[in-house]
């Protein structure tokens, strides 16, 4: 279970997130939306634990552990995963050294080629992990590299943007996999948190919570496929509407 | 001209260039050296040689208690050749002595690609020579193995002066291997050597060099190469050890059509190491080409890396990459890159990038489960990871474990 309490997190000395609550309980999978700038990555980065996103106030707990203070390899080896939307290019680093180094020896060479059929990325394992790799491939590297992982909680930022449709199925079905799909809940290990703008990849992973961020705070939940539909009919002014009724916010230009 | 002659017109040049300063590198006073040393005794069998220094030339590439993997070993010890031998047929090695007396044609090779004015150190090669080693394919002959060759610097506060020959007659192939290292630690000595490559039309030499030093030996290099038609010199340097002081340019001549020159240089530079290395090229006939690719790691010492490139005839393409990692410490990184474009049509061009490690690529690895210093070292190996085109397997891996050997060090 991942539990976030009363989170604030300041980026540059400027607080980005403010007083944010969220669980996902085991084995379930819960989506993101809102407009650029609400705060997504940044929550998904602080639950990572990169450096640069201070926790001023809160906690967060995964699996009953409070990890807030935790570096990045810690919570990495914890169980915690990311697929990052524009990863670093690491130049000299070969994509099959990634993989290994996410199968921490759980694998050999065999399973790193397992894994790459799986993810159509056979002659990508030899070549500078993200040089030249297309938006499609990047997002295929980072699910191979989760999938090698096998996380418990994987953080997946913006999976399908820059794919095109063809692509998102694969996708899709990756994530699927990574997510335990076919598994039943009570039965799986992987939870998942998704960020999404387009609501594309809800067509094919099994998500039963979705959330809008708006201004570095929580607005709702309710059903993704539900949020998805008033977002495209209403937009978010709708929802922004919404959050600063139940702030108790009067909204002085209309 | 008789030999005589050019003998005597070598000598005259070379004494009036015998204080030239070097355009590059600190000034070295030869007169702080010692020009001669006892000369040990000749070994049939190298692995013979003295088990400490056996192990400092392995940990420059030369293998001596098991030759299998090797076409040919030439072994000289400061200003001695102790061991010559060959196993493989059309393929020659010998003290470059012997071939000045065995081959009349010598002098069209002697002082050829390198001038013997160019500065003081060439100038000191020429009048005090010392030997050196002379490597020859025969006509379409190839080599199944590198073949290798030693310069050990033994005895303390000694210049080796050296001059080598090394041709590639047409359509023929040659990989060599050369280590140059020292039997001291810390001892003070000065290593000064001319190589003249000569590749033909239609061959090729792969000239990989490991240099394993002390922190207080000054090395003063001095290479030409020149490329006929459709000829190709592949070159790899590696210097992953410390140094007080090196120098060196080495400049290629594509003279003939599609001529190629590549060049991968290693450098780590650790405290107190001061080194000054470039790679030129210039190509002067339709269609040559070269890459000059050079990484450089300072973790406090100084390194200037440069690079030249010159277009002089159509269709020549040329690229230059320079990286520097500034991993701790006060060290110095000074990229520079030239390319000069002498008519149109040419293409060349070059990239440099000097800075430290890029916490978002650490951070990146760490989010994959790797520790902080986990991270580091497999950039650090990425960075220094050698790919090289036309490279043979086994050159590739020796290569990969010489680097992974002072990867250590780095760290």
């Amino acid at each position: 279970m991942l539990e976030i309490k009363n989170l604030c997190v300041a980026v540059d000395g400027k607080e980005i997130l403010h007083n944010l609550n969220l669980t996902v309980a085991q084995g379930e999978t819960h989506v993101l939306f809102g407009p650029n700038g609400a705060g997504k990555t940044t929550l998904l980065m602080s639950i990572m634990g990169f450096p640069k996103y201070k926790v001023t106030k809160g906690k967060i707990i995964f699996h009953g552990k409070d990890i807030t203070k935790m570096s990045v390899d810690q919570r990495a080896r914890l169980g915690i995963g990311m697929s990052f939307q524009r990863p670093p290019v690491v130049r000299g680093v070969k994509t099959r050294d990634m993989v290994a180094a996410c199968l921490k020896g759980k694998g050999d060479g065999e399973t790193i080629q397992e894994l790459a059929a799986m993810t159509d990325l056979a002659e990508f394992l030899d070549r500078d992990i993200n040089y030249g790799f297309s938006g499609g491939e990047i997002k295929r590297s980072e699910l191979m590299q989760l999938l090698a992982q096998k996380p418990e909680l994987a953080l997946l930022d913006e999976p399908e943007s820059g794919v095109d449709l063809v692509n998102i199925a694969v996708i899709g079905e990756l994530m699927n996999q990574l997510l335990e799909k076919d598994c039943p809940i009570r039965l799986r290990k992987c939870m998942g948190l998704i960020i999404t703008h387009t609501g594309h990849i809800l067509n094919y992973v099994n998500a039963r919570t979705g959330y809008v961020m708006i201004n570095g705070r929580i607005g709702c939940s309710a059903d993704p496929h539900e949020i998805l539909a008033t977002v495209k009919e209403k937009g978010y002014e709708e929802c922004v509407a919404c959050l600063l009724k139940c702030n108790g916010i009067e909204r002085v230009n209309k | 001209m008789t030999t005589e002659k050019t003998t005597g017109t070598l000598k005259n040049k070379a004494q009036a260039a015998a204080s030239k300063p070097a355009t590059y590198g600190e000034d070295i006073d030869l007169n702080s050296f010692n020009a001669s040393a006892d000369s040990p005794e000749y070994r049939e069998d190298p692995s013979q040689l003295p088990a400490k220094a056996k192990e400092q030339m392995l940990g420059a590439g030369v293998m001596l208690d098991d030759t299998s993997q090797r076409s040919g070993t030439f072994i000289q010890m400061d200003n001695t050749p102790v061991h010559s031998s060959i196993r493989q047929e059309g393929i020659e090695i010998m003290p470059v002595s012997q071939a000045l007396e065995k081959y009349d044609w010598m002098p069209d090779y002697w002082w050829r690609a390198v001038a013997v004015d160019a500065d003081k150190y060439t100038a000191n090669i020429e009048l005090n020579q010392s030997n050196g080693y002379f490597i020859r394919a025969l006509p379409g002959h190839k080599t199944d193995f590198p073949v290798q060759a030693c310069l050990y610097l033994s005895k303390a506060r000694l210049a080796q002066n050296v001059h080598n020959v090394i041709i590639a007659e047409e359509g023929s192939e040659l990989h060599i291997i050369t280590g140059c290292t020292t039997a001291s630690k810390d001892e003070p000595g000065l290593h000064l050597g001319v190589s003249e490559f000569f590749i033909k039309k239609g061959a090729k030499i792969t000239f990989t060099m490991i240099h394993n030093w002390n922190p207080e030996i000054a090395v003063r290099p001095r290479t030409g190469v020149i490329i006929e038609d459709n000829g190709l010199f592949l070159s790899n340097y590696l210097l992953m050890k410390p140094v007080h002081s090196l120098q060196m340019y080495p400049s290629a001549q594509c003279i003939g059509e599609n001529a190629t020159v590549r060049y991968n240089s290693i450098l780590l530079a650790d405290k107190g190491s001061s080194l000054d290395v470039g790679s030129r090229a210039l190509l002067n006939a339709q269609g040559a080409r070269t890459e000059i690719v050079s990484r450089a790691i300072t973790t406090g010492g100084n390194i200037i890396a440069r690079g030249y490139i010159e277009g002089n005839a159509p269709e020549v393409k040329g690229h230059l990459e320079c990286r520097g990692l500034i991993l701790k410490g006060n060290g110095i990184i000074h990229a520079i890159p030239e390319l000069k474009g002498n008519l149109a049509g040419i293409d060349l061009s070059h990239e440099a990038a000097v800075g430290k490690i890029a916490e978002e690529e650490v951070e990146y690895l760490m989010a994959r489960g790797l520790t902080r210093d986990e991270a580091t070292a497999t950039i650090v190996r990425g960075f220094l990871r050698v790919d090289v085109e036309g490279l043979p397997p086994l050159l590739t891996a020796e290569l990969k474990r010489a680097i992974e050997e002072s990867e250590k060090d780095v760290m």
